[in-house]
């Protein structure tokens, strides 16, 4: 077990976070690119995908989730679900006025 | 991974239990960043006109340029990671370096920012952001919360990297044990990931 995990960490070169971060530039101009065409109330929702998007990618790659073990995994998902719970409630009831 | 060489004396060390530490410690992190964002949104909802015009106001050029600055600080700091890893002290110190940098970079960019808005009058309390309306002061008091606590966020994540530059130096940092750099590396991609959401949300919506 300890033998793979070292493994697996060393295996990291530095290209694979480059490409990441080249990746995440883009998608940031892409955001940019997108913000000045009005697509109306889809405007709000592409930022957001997008920025969803780069935030998986520095979780896995930058925050080595991806060769972490499952707990973290779990944890995180969970984590996350709730907050979006939490903003699905939030809205379902602002949205009956 | 103590135990692959022939180590005399058994140091207790649980590289595990310390990074599940540090996403417990990031998960509250998530609860007082995710109240602010709850807050953004109902406020953006109920003003949503007014939030479009106040948003008129911001820099998106500086705005954008802090964005890749953010993101390629979080590039060096994992590479510092990988350097270490790989052997190499001096890389992994001058990576965590340049991450400072641009911490410090990213902070100045905000404080020129901050000055030209208090210079046009909008800040909170100041007469001219009064005598506008509802949604232009909710949102400027969002902004300067918002982007102020996470800039509180740089700065301390900064002096947690200088700490890092210290303990790699002393080489309590090595190659084989470098778990104190990782946690730190997770606390300022954090601080990226939020950045990567208050940069639409503040800088993109006129």
């Amino acid at each position: 077990m300890e033998e793979k995990e070292k493994h697996s960490l060393t295996n990291h070169s530095y290209s694979v976070y480059i490409i990441v971060w080249l990746a995440l530039l883009t998608f940031t101009a892409i955001t940019v690119a997108v913000a000045g065409i009005n697509f109306g109330n889809a405007t709000i929702a592409i930022a957001l995908i997008i920025a969803s998007i780069k935030t998986y990618l520095v979780l896995t790659i930058f925050m080595h989730l991806k060769i972490e073990n499952n707990t973290f995994k779990v944890f995180i998902i969970i984590a996350i679900f709730f907050l979006i719970v939490t903003f699905v409630l939030l809205f379902s009831d602002y949205s009956n006025i | 991974m103590s135990s692959e060489g022939n180590v005399a004396v058994h140091v207790h060390r649980d590289d595990e239990a310390t990074k599940l530490g540090m996403w417990l410690f990031l998960f509250t992190e998530l609860t007082l960043f995710g109240g602010l964002f709850l807050i953004y949104a109902v406020y953006r909802f109920t003003h949503q006109a007014d939030f479009h015009i106040a948003a008129q106001n911001m820099d998106t050029f500086i705005g954008a340029l802090n964005t890749i600055i953010l993101l390629t600080s979080s590039l060096t700091m994992v590479l510092s990671i990988t350097a270490i890893r790989r052997g190499s002290k001096k890389l992994s110190l001058l990576f965590q370096g340049i991450t400072i940098f641009f911490g410090f970079i990213f902070l100045l960019n905000k404080y020129f920012e901050w000055s030209h808005e208090i210079h046009l009058g909008n800040f909170p309390g100041s007469e001219i952001l009064l005598s506008k309306s509802q949604g232009d002061i909710l949102f400027f008091g969002l902004y300067y919360v918002m982007t102020g606590l996470h800039g509180l966020h740089v700065i301390i994540g900064m002096i947690v990297i200088a700490i890092m530059m210290r303990f790699t130096l002393k080489n309590v940092i090595t190659r084989n044990n470098n778990i104190k750099l990782e946690v730190a590396g997770l606390y300022w991609h954090l601080i990226d990931i939020i950045w990567i959401f208050l940069f639409p949300l503040f800088y993109l919506i006129s």
